[in-house]
């Protein structure tokens, strides 16, 4: 797949005797919805805070439209177009909606080392164009910490979106949500995705979410890659229904 | 040094081990489960010192009346902190961190003033231990056997401590808490009684720390704050929580010090080195070396769990114009109606302003909370005074260069202060203070040593004191605008971005040290600015601009007013230095009514004055609609 935004060969990692990664790859293409699951443990988290640098691989080559990425840090990661959601929601719980957009929009464009200029005014409407798009303009007063964790959740999609990214990793981006929030906001996600030509890299345990919203799933399970194709194959796949469902049935 | 020389440094740096490795092994213990740095567990251990001198003066100077005075004084100290404990600490759980931080500073000011009245302002020089007073030789050199004692109660002490802490149902309880506070809380502990039972044990082990050096030191009213300075540096070489760590950490630095003694001066390549006056500094350059290595501490592990972390700063507001008109207004109008005290008392409040908001600045919207803050106030002054007097530069020259020497520190201290968060970056600005601290207080050809320097007149044209306070309150003015500007800038928001979430901020691409780092040096130059301006003011300076107590000060001015709110800060450092001048005047014992009524503030507004009366304001508003 040449044409891949995000392309993975040989990923490993260990943490002291556990074999957290072993030997993942795969490629995400502009436009693509690609899911990864597997059970708690499988090693999911680990495979995405290598994709953006948070953690270093063991060996592996992460590509970026055809950049190694690996051993860049996380901030010069976002500076090539990739932006991420936390499992755990990560935004200024200080700052208004408005203004963790903003940030995002600042850092994008390099101007966050003015001194004395005021903050506020500059990337308004782009921050509101933004927050409209993820149906939270109508908070966008409102501080982050207040927020509920569904709405958190959008907040960070804004934010990811700011940098004009061409991939976004969302690290279990519906967990905490109602299940009626959950397919709204990965629906809105394809959408933008579709729209925009992002690559869309996501984990997730509502199945629902996955079979309905993914073009393609992959499945880890002890570190390991064990399956992976369309939804339909997937669910057909006897090694994900044993590592699912037990080997019983 | 010969071979036999360098054993007897060694067993003098063991002896001297053996008290810090007491003293911080409680501070440690105290820290893991409570979470509270302890600032008067130096206070602790100066009453452990007085207790046993009254004590063996009141049992009789034979072995049995000094070794039951010197236990009896560490229970005595176990029960202080078991007060301290229940009377305030335990009320203040639930406030935020650095408002326990105020709490134990003003228990400081208490114990210092109760001190003064009990055992005078003389310095007490104690017996020595009957039956000890001998010496033993050594290698042909004397060595007192009580300091060979003491090598021998070090390694005693951390035995039993390790099993009560791995043997017994306190100590598993302990070690629980010390991991996860609120896991232990929702078993079902009581955590009012483990907290105070540890509490108890760790000022027993301050106090039985000073007990043991009456023999060897005098008691007197300067030690509270060096042993907590000491302390803090070895449990924070040694690693937070962490008693081996501690008993490490207390060995090495013991050491170091008594070989720097003894090597005294060397002459390498045509200089003059002298190691004996490194004393002051090598614990503090150990510690540097040791955070930037290791920033959890030899032994330690990551900051424990804690769940219910703070809540979320709330959100900042800018003051309002309208507002701040007025106050100018008022400020310039005062010397009109007011006399010539009153304008220097407001020289002095607009100085201490600009130093308290500029700490603030730092540990509220960027949180970074400083313990060495005084360093750049007082390297400011001393930059002053130095290019006017020795430098020869005019007065204004000096004035306005002197913030840049300061900020020049900053630039060297923050690169190292930003590698690090939390406490441990509180304790390495405290070591960068008080390295600052000892060169100035030991270079007595530059800065005159103790004395400080004198003459440093502003031009004539300033002299006049009113005159002297508008040039003032423009430069503080025009210091505590600029930062509360920056503060509404993208650079200012960058800060609280990094506050509230590092992760998020590394995540949108933002290099978030390198704008802590600018961050250091800002405030670092305009508090440089706020202690020029206040040097000039008061015509001499001292070492005491830079010493611990003028970086607690900025610490009750910030966190009496409010860290939460800009103008907090401002109200502290007014309300502090008021106080401080009007009940200085008519007592001697100002230290204990400043620490009672900043007890009574603590306890009665967790969220600092101007938080306090804001949300009373808000109860009052909301009532009313």
């Amino acid at each position: 797949m040449s044409d891949a935004v995000l392309q993975v060969e040989g990923l490993h990692k260990a943490f002291g005797g556990v074999q957290a990664v072993a030997d993942v790859s795969f490629a995400v293409a502009a436009g693509e919805m690609l899911a990864l699951i597997g059970p708690n443990g499988a090693g999911k988290s680990t495979c995405f805070n290598m994709l953006n640098g948070q953690l270093a691989p063991d060996a592996g080559i992460v590509r970026l439209a055809g950049r190694d990425i690996v051993g860049l840090r996380p901030r010069a990661v976002w500076r090539l177009g990739v932006g991420r959601t936390f499992q755990i929601t990560a935004t200024f719980v200080s700052l208004s909606v408005r203004e963790n957009v903003q940030m995002a929009l600042y850092s994008h464009a390099g101007r966050l080392r003015a001194l004395l200029q005021r903050f506020g005014a500059v990337f308004r409407a782009e921050a509101d164009a933004l927050l409209a798009q993820v149906g939270m303009l109508d908070q966008a007063e409102r501080p982050c910490g207040v927020l509920a964790y569904g709405d958190l959740k959008r907040v960070e999609l804004a934010m990811a979106l700011a940098n004009a990214p061409r991939l976004l990793l969302m690290d279990e981006p519906t967990a905490g949500m109602a299940p009626k929030e959950r397919v709204a906001l990965m629906e809105l996600t394809a959408g933008l995705a579709r729209a925009r030509n992002i690559a869309v890299l996501f984990t997730e345990h509502d199945m629902d979410v996955v079979f309905s919203q993914a073009d393609r799933i992959i499945v880890l399970d002890r570190g390991e890659l064990i399956a992976g194709g369309t939804p339909a194959q997937v669910r057909a796949n006897p090694k994900v229904r044993a590592v699912y469902l037990g080997s019983a049935h | 040094m010969t071979f036999a020389s360098i054993i007897i440094q060694l067993l003098n740096g063991l002896a001297a081990a053996a008290s810090l490795f007491l003293v911080s092994a409680g501070l440690s213990l105290i820290f893991g489960v409570t979470r509270i740095v302890n600032f008067a567990h130096g206070s602790l251990y100066m009453l452990g010192l007085y207790g046993a001198y009254t004590l063996i003066q009141a049992l009789g100077r034979t072995p049995l009346g000094f070794w039951s005075a010197v236990v009896l004084a560490a229970l005595l100290v176990g029960l202080a902190g078991v007060l301290i404990e229940v009377l305030v600490l335990r009320r203040i759980y639930r406030a935020p961190e650095l408002f326990q931080l105020l709490a134990t500073f003003a228990v400081v000011l208490v114990i210092k003033d109760i001190a003064l009245f009990v055992w005078g302002a003389e310095d007490l020089v104690g017996p020595r231990a009957p039956g000890l007073s001998m010496a033993v030789e050594i290698l042909g050199k004397r060595i007192p056997a009580y300091d060979l004692l003491l090598i021998a109660i070090g390694p005693v002490v951390l035995g039993v401590m390790w099993l009560l802490l791995t043997r017994t149902r306190w100590g598993a309880l302990v070690r629980a808490a010390t991991q996860d506070r609120e896991m232990v809380g929702a078993l079902g502990v009581d955590q009012a009684k483990l907290f105070t039972s540890v509490f108890f044990v760790g000022s027993v082990l301050a106090g039985l720390g000073g007990a043991l050096q009456i023999p060897r030191e005098p008691a007197n009213l300067d030690l509270d704050l060096a042993v907590i300075a000491d302390a803090f540096v070895i449990t924070v070489v040694g690693g937070l929580g962490s008693i081996g760590g501690a008993f490490l950490a207390a060995i090495i630095i013991g050491v170091a010090k008594a070989f720097c003694i003894g090597i005294g001066t060397v002459t390498w390549f045509g200089f003059e080195i002298s190691f004996s006056k490194l004393t002051l500094v090598v614990e503090f350059l150990i510690m540097a070396v040791v955070l930037v290595a290791r920033p959890y501490g030899l032994l330690g592990k990551p900051q424990a769990l804690q769940r219910l972390a703070a809540d979320p700063a709330p959100p900042l507001t800018a003051p309002s114009w309208k507002i701040a008109l007025v106050w100018v207004v008022l400020l310039l109008a005062v010397p009109l109606v007011a006399d010539r005290y009153v304008t220097i008392l407001l020289t002095d409040i607009v100085c201490f302003a600009l130093f308290a908001v500029s700490l603030h600045f730092i540990m509220g919207p960027a949180g970074m909370v400083s313990f060495g803050h005084a360093a750049y106030f007082g390297l400011g002054a001393y930059a002053a005074g130095l290019l006017f007097k020795s430098a020869g530069l005019p007065m204004e020259a000096a004035l306005l260069l002197a913030p840049l020497c300061a900020g020049a520190f900053a630039v060297v201290y923050g690169w190292f202060c930003v590698r690090l968060s939390g406490v441990y970056l509180a304790m390495l600005t405290l070591a960068f203070a008080q390295i600052s601290w000892s060169v100035v207080f030991q270079w007595d050809s530059l800065t005159g040593g103790s004395n400080g320097v004198f003459g440093i007149w502003p031009s004539a044209w300033l002299a006049d004191k009113t005159t002297y306070y508008y040039l003032a309150l423009a430069c503080c003015g025009t210091g505590i605008a600029l930062l509360w500007r920056v503060l509404f800038s993208p650079f200012g928001f960058v800060l609280r971005a990094g506050r509230d979430s590092p992760l998020r901020a590394e995540a949108i691409g933002i290099d978030l040290r390198g704008f802590q780092w600018a961050a250091f040096v800002l405030v670092g130059a305009l508090a440089g600015l706020a202690g020029s301006v206040y040097a000039f003011s008061k015509g001499s300076i001292s070492p005491s601009t830079i010493s611990i107590g003028q970086s607690t000060d900025g610490l009750i001015m910030v966190l009496l007013g409010g860290v939460e709110t800009l103008t907090g800060p401002v109200a502290g450092a007014a309300i502090y230095t008021w106080l401080r001048d009007v009940v200085a005047r008519h007592t001697d014992f100002w230290r204990a009514v400043m620490g009672g009524v900043i007890l009574l503030i603590v306890l009665l507004f967790p969220q600092g004055l101007v938080g306090g009366l804001k949300a009373l304001f808000l109860r009052w508003k909301e009532q009313r609609a």
